[in-house]
């Protein structure tokens, strides 16, 4: 797709979409969001920037290949589902430390926010898996 | 360790296996170890697994550790144990099948992540307790099988797989309507909570109404008459690994579904549900048979014969009695193993002439005659000839017949296990006996496979027959497995009471209570893992 418009825009759109798709990834902790969502406007992103550009350039930029994203999605997801069964707790039970900093205060971590890591990278993964065979065809 | 982390493991080992298999995307050969590594893992899993219910009766899993009907819950009780336990048997013979049969070109879009993932969708779907949790398994299974079926993207193939893909969505949005309305009448979607619910529910129409259309949801993925179309306009044309494991186990689960919900979910209206299940399971038997024998091609005529021993299967479901249901559990260890094994064979077969067609091929008693021996002793066995496994399996059910007077599904039986005999005659006769065909010789290119390649060809089979064989020796102890997981299957409180521990103490009903106190000493003891049965989640 040769648009000025859109490849002009998309040098301010892309870390602003990405930005956001962090943003979307944490709010989905406690509010509408999560790595489902997050992950499909990071995928949206980097789709934008195959059109403009090409599917070469959009790789580069990816670093990784999205079948790469894919697997250690999956993997990091059933790791935090394994990982309460060490401690004699069932499948994807969720477990949680509060550390408490001098910066950011209060904060509360669990395995679910790795289970949503792993649910972002195999959404970007896979539609970008899609996004990309269909340019290269 | 907990006991109950047997439950996940037959689900997270597929799942490792495929997201490592997607790390190492660029090589062949990694995916091809991996593929096997896992299979042999799942296959070690599923025999604890089995191990472990034998032992315990029936485990079950409180995922996240909210407690049912809730959460998600996860169950094994004897049948879930075997069915998984026979997927993987499946799984490790068809991965070293497909070792040497699948070419490169498809290995490299992803055969062994696939296959795993419809594994992970097979022993999700044995292993669940919750209806929605059934339909997501089963998605995963379609989702793969979809891929599975088109690889390759030859003319053959995407043509099977809009049939396929079409009536198999169908099932799906008639499964889904069913939780739908289920889940709005009664407000639970847990098996063991929905059973309770179902036994005093008010409207005996709705109930009715559902079970027809989980007959329908399941029907189609178990191929019954009428509605198996789907079935034999597919198996034919994927690669014959794939054809095998499909045949192997995914209408299986179909049929284990049908046996989970018509024992569990709808047995209050027994003289209506059951009653026409046997006229489906009598019409299956039939039509699939009439349909193998108007055949020519051994892909076609076994996967007819997929559809007419899902009528054996749902013959024992709808008999009902502790033996009948016995004889089903039996034919399917059974049929899985043979059907599996008949594909195989069958595509030996085809690798050497290039062709399944009866007419195009011959001679194959003197050219293989190994393979001649272990397509007879299967052949036999499908056929239901003493002492291999069939015989066994279709004795059973017709003394459940008799048992309970059923004179025309037993008449129906004998006679489509005739003509069942006739058919496997007929490949026999073609494919075997009969001299290979002047233009086949000539063209042949004699295929010279390396050594370690016909390793990976015969092991399977050599494998799957001795299995075969030992059911039909073993028969006594095959048997008595078969028949704890039918008596299991009869007995659906043990199983609500494992799901719901503290059901009896929130009911307060008084005969109930009575009866736990009774039944404390023989205590089932299911191992589950929720703590304290009225905390919810203490984090948070």
């Amino acid at each position: 797709m040769d648009s000025v418009i859109l490849r002009t825009a998309i040098r301010f759109l892309f870390p602003l979409l990405l930005l956001s798709s962090v943003f979307l990834f944490l709010r989905g902790h406690n509010e509408p969001g999560g790595g489902f969502v997050g992950g499909l406007v990071a995928s949206g992103a980097i789709a934008l920037y195959a059109m403009t550009h090409d599917v070469a350039a959009a790789r580069r930029v990816l670093r990784v290949s999205p079948r790469v994203l894919i697997g250690s999605g999956l993997l990091l997801a059933l790791c935090c589902g394994l990982a309460p069964l060490a401690i004699g707790r069932p499948f994807l039970t969720g477990l949680w430390i509060n550390i408490t900093s001098s910066g950011l205060g209060k904060v509360h971590l669990g395995t679910p926010l790795l289970f949503d890591l792993g649910v972002y990278c195999v959404v970007t993964g896979v539609s970008l898996v899609f996004v990309f065979s269909l340019l290269e065809e | 360790m907990n006991p109950s982390i047997a439950v996940i493991l037959p689900i997270a080992i597929p799942l490792a296996t495929m997201a490592i298999s997607l790390l190492a995307w660029k090589s062949i050969a990694a995916q091809k170890w991996l593929g096997l590594a896992g299979s042999v893992l799942l296959f070690f899993s599923a025999a604890a697994l089995m191990w472990l219910v034998d032992r315990d009766e029936i485990l079950v899993l409180q995922v996240g550790r909210w407690p049912a009907p809730f959460g998600i819950t996860l169950v094994a009780d004897r049948l879930s144990s075997i069915m998984v336990m026979l997927a993987g048997v499946v799984l490790f013979a068809v991965t070293l099948y497909s070792l040497a049969t699948i070419d490169d070109r498809r290995v490299d879009y992803g055969f062994f992540p696939l296959i795993h993932l419809l594994l992970m969708g097979v022993c999700g779907a044995f292993l669940t307790g919750d209806l929605f949790n059934l339909y997501v398994w089963f998605e995963v299974m379609l989702i793969a099988s979809f891929v599975l079926l088109t690889l390759g993207g030859e003319r053959g193939q995407l043509e099977g797989a809009i049939k396929y893909v079409a009536l198999n969505l169908i099932s799906s949005a008639a499964f889904l309507a069913a939780i739908g309305v289920i889940y709005a009448a009664t407000g639970t979607l847990n098996m063991a909570d929905l059973a309770v619910k179902l036994r005093s529910f008010p409207d005996e129409g709705i109930v009715t109404v559902l079970a027809m259309l989980f007959v329908i949801a399941f029907g189609t993925k178990a191929a019954v008459f009428p509605l198996f179309f789907w079935l034999p306009a597919s198996y034919h044309t994927p690669p014959v690994a794939v054809s095998a494991i499909f045949a192997g186990l995914l209408t299986k689960v179909g049929v284990y579904s049908l046996i989970r919900a018509f024992t569990l979910l709808f047995v209050t209206d027994l003289a209506f549900t059951h009653n026409l299940l046997l006229l489906i399971a009598g019409l299956t038997m039939v039509t699939g048979v009439l349909g193998a024998m108007a055949q020519s091609e051994i892909r076609r005529i076994l996967s007819f014969h997929i559809v007419s021993q899902i009528g054996y299967m749902l013959m024992g479901l709808a008999l009902f009695t502790p033996l009948a249901l016995a004889g089903s559990v039996f034919y399917i260890i059974h049929h899985i193993v043979v059907k599996t094994n008949l594909f195989l064979i069958g595509g030996i077969a085809e690798r050497r002439f290039g062709s399944g067609r009866l007419s195009e091929i011959g001679g194959l008693q003197r050219s293989m005659p190994v393979l001649a021996i272990l397509f007879f002793l299967s052949a036999m066995s499908l056929a239901g000839i003493p002492p291999l496994s069939g015989f066994f399996a279709k004795l059973t059910l017709v003394r459940g017949g008799l048992e309970t007077e059923r004179y025309a599904i037993i008449i129906a039986a004998l006679v489509v296990s005739l003509m069942t005999l006739f058919s496997m005659t007929k490949i026999w006769a073609e494919a075997f006996w009969k001299p290979a065909p002047q233009e086949a010789r000539a063209s042949l290119p004699a295929r010279h496979d390396s050594r370690r390649g016909r390793i990976a060809l015969f092991a399977p089979i050599v494998l799957l027959v001795t299995i075969t064989v030992g059911i039909g020796v073993l028969a006594g102890p095959v048997m008595k497995v078969s028949y704890a997981a039918a008596e299991q299957l009869l007995d659906p409180d043990a199983y609500i009471d494992a799901v719901l521990p503290d059901r009896l103490a929130a009911e307060g009903d008084l005969d109930r209570q009575g009866k736990l106190n009774e039944q404390i000493p023989t205590n089932r003891n299911p191992s589950t893992l929720n703590g304290p049965p009225t905390s919810l989640r203490d984090e948070d």
